[in-house]
């Protein structure tokens, strides 16, 4: 009887072992199926669309590439991006770290952490109404400014309609994603271990000297994994651009987001797929290259 | 500076960042007059500066009125949002949470070459995949109807990253006690890995969710009838004519989220943070 049970157990396991070993692909198998349908085989095709013609579908070689490159809002759209992305991300970072630095040090932040968290939640559409209200030339931005008497009567700016677009973007940017980067500094500002902290302060560290030497060194992976995200994150900027700006916003303002949704409402489909895949390529070297430089920092 | 001092300049800071809100709420109970009279220069494009009653003279619930018993369309694409949201969450939870109990638990043989083309997919931004979806979606015919937001989104590769993390925070020993046991596979899953891992699930829930009732280059691209149109895309729509209509619209779009975001509070904390680990 003992010796029937324990045959039995050993068979159990044995089968176990055998299902574990494919038990992965039942797992697996529909997500894989639907990323495979969904992005990866058409992902190929547009790459073999960006050497193709668009109407007749013959070969054209890198022509594609030379259009795209020599087009006048292809490049005033990169320039946008880059301009939009160095300027957003060290502001962003920078200001976010302040901050966070602030909070570590205060008791009971719950409730400031959430309020910087909300506008997470706020669609960009219920905004836009807020922004019009903000930014217009009659707007509410115009009425403090003179009201503090920063800007004389009658000089009133119209913010989305002259460079000043661009700022307002920013604005929009820093505004949306300040509570998620604050989160993720706080994270590792207390991941850092309050032992090693307090041994700096008891040699005589000052707040500064055990900042900058203490914690700031064990910080580098969470400022990896912050730009990372922010820089994808400001792609989602085009959301209220859009919504508050249209299609053809100022020049200012104009970005790479702006330039795909036109060509495809224009149905160009040969520049974006060769502005996809320059754009897809860029982006998977830029975060290859951002790991690289954080791993060989680890080391 | 004194503690309190810089606690009461971040409360500010994070003020600041709620107004939005206070305006839609204050706008969305004024009454029409009132509300022409404040916006009457922005919409005739006029020289003088809107003023604004944060706090209205007359507060009037007339706009939610309309809104509720004269305004039929605003429901069907209240629906519509609804239903693309709950559709994609529903079916990520179907595809995505299994696939993250995948590279979690099993250590086959392409699991870190597919981990990392899951991680590279969930950080390309839509412009990138937008024509690759457009040439698929085209192909089963689906663009013009919500199933053309709907299938890409669930497999989307984000959730599953999210869940992962949640996933191998189990202790190993658990996992390899049920084996012995004589648990199957799928029990270890159902009866193990979904209750104790609730945490990450939801986390990709709540984050999901803000998400996708956010959603707008997809739609935009992919909807042309506008009965389909989700909330996001309806209500940049309503001319400034109708502000009142537009503010309470705008409130009633906020309510889910902001419903979402306080019960949710922790786990999209977590989700935040959980998406910034390396792998």
């Amino acid at each position: 009887m003992q010796q029937l049970r324990l045959l039995k157990k050993q068979q159990s396991i044995w089968r176990n072992k055998s299902g574990r070993n494919c038990a992965w692909v039942f797992f697996l198998l529909p997500s894989l199926f639907g990323v495979t349908v969904f992005v990866l085989l058409p992902f190929l095709d547009v790459v073999r669309r960006s050497f193709l013609t668009a109407v007749t579908q013959e070969w054209s070689d890198i022509r594609n590439y030379q259009i795209v490159f020599a087009n006048q809002a292809f490049r005033l759209a990169i320039q946008n991006t880059l301009r939009f992305t160095a300027v957003c991300l060290p502001l962003l970072i920078g200001i976010s770290l302040f901050l966070s630095i602030q909070l570590s040090r205060l008791r009971e932040i719950q409730l400031i952490k959430s309020m910087f968290l909300f506008p997470l939640a706020m669609p960009a559409a219920t905004v836009v109404l807020i922004w019009k209200m903000l930014f217009a030339r009659q707007g509410f931005l115009n009425g403090w400014l003179t009201g503090m008497g920063w800007l004389e009567e009658g000089q009133m700016i119209d913010y989305m309609g002259t460079k000043a677009a661009f700022w307002v973007l920013v604005f929009s940017y820093l505004w949306k994603n300040m509570g998620y980067t604050i989160v993720l500094w706080l994270a590792g500002i207390f991941s850092v271990s309050t032992d090693i902290t307090e041994a700096a302060r008891v040699d005589g560290a000052s707040e500064r000297q055990c900042f900058w030497r203490v914690i700031f060194p064990n910080l580098k992976g969470t400022l990896y994994t912050i730009t990372v995200l922010s820089f994808l994150n400001s792609f989602k900027v085009f959301r209220e651009a859009y919504l508050v700006a249209g299609s053809y916003p100022h020049e200012s303002m104009y970005l790479l987001q702006h330039l795909f949704n036109n060509w495809f409402v224009n149905l160009e489909l040969d520049k974006m797929a060769a502005a996809a895949v320059c754009v897809g390529l860029v982006l998977f070297a830029t975060i290859l290259l951002l790991q690289r430089l954080w791993d060989s920092e680890e080391r | 500076m004194s503690k309190a001092a810089i606690k009461a300049a971040l409360l500010l800071l994070g003020a600041v960042c709620c107004a939005p809100l206070v305006y839609l709420l204050s706008g969305s109970l004024l009454s029409r007059y009132e509300l022409r009279e404040s916006l009457s220069s922005l919409m005739n494009n006029g020289e003088e500066l809107i003023s604004w009653h944060l706090i209205p003279k007359y507060p009037t619930f007339e706009h939610y009125a309309r809104i509720l018993f004269q305004t039929p369309q605003f429901f069907v694409v209240f629906w519509n949002s609804m239903k693309l949201v709950v559709c994609i969450l529903a079916g990520q939870l179907l595809i995505a949470v299994p696939a993250a109990w995948a590279f979690a638990v099993y250590p086959f043989r392409l699991r870190k070459v597919l981990f990392t083309l899951y991680i590279v997919l969930m950080l390309m931004p839509f412009q990138v995949t937008m024509l690759s979806s457009y040439l698929v979606l085209d192909n089963l015919s689906l663009i013009d109807t919500h199933q053309a937001i709907i299938l890409p989104a669930v497999f989307s590769t984000f959730p599953v990253f999210l869940v992962y993390r949640g996933f191998c925070n189990l202790p190993k020993g658990l996992i390899e006690a049920a084996r012995i046991d004589g648990a199957s596979e799928w029990m270890i899953f159902v009866k193990i890995g979904l209750p104790l891992s609730s945490g990450g699930i939801l986390s990709a829930g709540v984050l999901g969710f803000l998400e996708y009732w956010n959603l707008i280059e997809q739609p935009l691209a992919f909807l042309e009838t506008q009965s389909l149109w989700p909330l996001s895309l309806y209500l940049p729509e309503i001319s400034l004519e109708q502000a009142g209509y537009s503010f309470v619209a705008s409130v009633i779009t906020l309510i889910p989220a902001v419903f979402v975001f306080l019960l949710g509070r922790e786990y999209l904390e977590q989700g935040i943070v959980a998406s910034a680990m390396k792998e």
